[in-house]
């Protein structure tokens, strides 16, 4: 297996003093220097077990891990510096691309930053239809979590049903904006378009048939002897040490701490809704599984309190200066088509000045850092990455361990590759 | 921040102008946020007295960025770090410009979460932080040239084949002089 570490083309000592970051070329050309018995392999960055580009080098006594050492950076594709170049309403195509398992949810917490930065309000239908869609696409991205965690660790069964629920979450979405996966939903100032007609009957469909497979899905796992012992107390880490990392997200109420922006900071309908927060107690793989199933749960209670609560009235508020006048009246009025004209080709004008706001996503804190020189792009946008944080982490969790302990862990950590690169 | 309340703002506010004000020079409330400018020198006093002291408690940092203010301000770059506490949920900004080729101390003895972020920044703002473990390249490739989210960097980045000689051939003069970039 260490055969890989080819040797890489000798450097020109004059380009050197430019290539001083080298950690992968001195991993891959060192491996002659290691102790007997030490092996050097890569674990990815194109393998079926890190779903993603993610690579690991990882040093192995047999079948332990001495020392890991992720490379990132396979997805970068810049977002931060082509948000500079695109609208406030543009970049909402980018947020698409970071979590892709979920990006509704990217979606609404840019579109909150926004909004936040102009200090409007999208109308209460708006806000309520945000609400259901945010943790439909929770569930969406649960499901695809802890799915695979069964998947890696050898059941496949439990991931064939819940899949199939994932379907018509994504039928839903592609009845609602026309696409599935890039959704660009909602806009600042509410939402692009209104519901289908048949929406609410959709929505219903789904929260009647899956939590019968959802609880056929548990049985097949949570007690299931094989998944607890190839998953309780493996990769833990303490409520202290997870905060110290910069944790958010499942991942961090998985070691304890029940901190949750839905709770912590109220956006959209949150703060009249009934629900929980759910927190492990050691923050191993069982624990962080655990979580994401509960969070489900309270994911479809807060579905069934919107469901039949979406207040009637207008989808977006009537402020042309952010969003796009109705087209009949574009075409039939001069003042109308100014405003249409004006914001697509300069985008909604933001107060100068220096924001911050954050949303929970399915991963945790996705938090905006966007600074705005007054114009209809943002001088400079930041985007807090959960999986960045949490991802570093990794070599503390898995170092001592089984290799195959280590796929459980990644699962287990909803390491998305799109997201932890930006 | 949506959620940070107004009085407890003010309190914080005025806690930290009695507590740090050896490290700080300006707290204002900007935005729902407690922001605090300092000096990268007294950086690391700061920030300790802020996790340390129980009148703050700010265990978490939550993010850590930087930004250009190429030509719109005497100091080229600006530090931006968030911190969060977990026990009182309330928010501070701390910020500290920092010049071209200026060193900032790494937080990575105080939050071992700095780790990556510290390294994202130096890869793609080019600014380098002190006593940091391991200051390489995080994302772009090794013996990538340059730093992409500096101003002066050009959006379309400077094609392929400038990347690939870059690595594989020794570097000519001109592209030698854009080494500041």
């Amino acid at each position: 297996m260490s055969e890989h570490g080819k040797q890489m083309p000798e450097l020109d000592p004059e380009l050197k003093k430019f290539n001083e970051y080298t950690v992968m070329r001195e991993a891959l050309n060192n491996v002659e220097t290691l102790p007997d018995g030490i092996l050097r392999m890569n674990l990815g960055p194109s393998h079926p077990a890190t779903h993603g580009i993610l690579q690991n080098i990882i040093d192995i006594d047999g079948e332990i891990i001495i020392k890991a050492r992720p490379v990132i950076g396979y997805v970068h594709r810049t977002f931060e510096k082509l948000g500079e170049t695109y609208t406030y309403n543009q970049f909402l195509t980018c947020t698409d691309r970071m979590n892709y398992i979920s990006p509704p949810m990217n979606n609404i917490a840019w579109v909150l930053a926004v909004e936040e930065m102009l200090n409007i309000q999208a109308p209460p239908r708006a806000q309520v239809i945000r609400t259901i869609i945010n943790e439909l696409s929770r569930i969406a991205d649960h499901i695809i979590c802890n799915g695979i965690l069964g998947v890696d660790l050898g059941a496949y069964t439990g991931f064939l049903y819940v899949y199939h629920y994932r379907e018509l979450v994504y039928n839903i979405l592609e009845k609602l904006v026309g696409a599935r996966l890039t959704t660009t939903f909602t806009r600042v100032g509410g939402l692009e378009m209104d519901i289908y007609p048949d929406f609410v009957k959709d929505v219903k469909h789904f929260l009647k048939t899956y939590p019968k497979i959802f609880k056929d899905f548990k049985d097949l796992l949570i007690h299931n002897r094989i998944f607890i012992d190839r998953s309780r107390g493996v990769g833990a880490i303490s409520a202290e040490n997870a905060l110290a990392w910069g944790y958010t997200g499942p991942n961090l109420r998985a070691a304890g701490v029940p901190m949750d922006l839905r709770k912590d900071a109220p956006y959209l309908v949150y703060d009249k809704l009934d629900f929980e927060i759910p927190v492990g107690t050691d923050g191993s793989v069982y624990d962080r599984f655990l979580v994401r199933i509960e969070e489900m749960e309270q994911s479809l209670r807060i579905i069934q309190q919107c469901i039949d609560n979406i207040p009637e009235g207008p989808f977006a508020i009537e402020d042309y200066h952010v969003t796009m006048p109705p087209k009949p009246e574009v075409y039939g009025s001069m003042e109308q088509l100014i405003y249409h004209f004006k914001l697509v080709m300069e985008g909604v004008i933001m107060p100068a000045g220096e924001y911050y706001s954050a949303a929970e996503t399915a991963n945790g804190e996705l938090g905006f850092y966007i600074v705005s020189d007054g114009t209809g792009k943002p001088y400079r946008v930041h985007v807090r990455r959960p999986c960045f944080w949490y991802y570093q982490s990794f070599p503390e969790l898995v170092e001592g361990g089984l290799i195959s302990d280590s796929v459980a862990v990644m699962s287990s950590l909803n390491v998305i590759a799109g997201e932890l690169d930006g | 921040m949506r959620g940070q309340n107004p009085e407890k703002n003010q309190e914080l506010l005025k806690q930290v102008q009695l507590k740090l004000g050896k490290f700080v020079s300006l707290v204002e409330e900007n935005h729902g946020m407690v922001v605090a400018h300092t000096q990268p020198d007294k950086l690391l006093s700061a920030m300790k007295e802020l996790k340390e002291n129980p009148l703050f408690n700010f265990d978490v940092l939550i993010d850590l960025t930087s930004v250009d203010y190429l030509g719109k301000r005497d100091v080229r770059f600006e530090m931006v770090y968030m911190l969060l506490s977990s026990k009182t949920l309330s928010r501070i900004r701390i910020k500290a410009p920092v010049a071209e080729n200026e060193e900032v101390p790494s937080l990575i003895d105080i939050w071992k979460g700095a780790n990556w972020p510290e390294r994202e920044v130096f890869d793609l703002m080019g600014i380098r932080f002190s006593k940091h473990p391991l200051m390489e390249r995080l994302i772009m490739p090794d013996g990538y040239i340059g730093h992409p989210l500096r101003k002066d960097f050009p959006v379309k980045g400077r094609g392929e084949d400038y990347l690939i000689e870059s690595i594989l051939r020794p570097v000519k003069k001109e592209a030698g002089a854009q080494e500041s970039l």
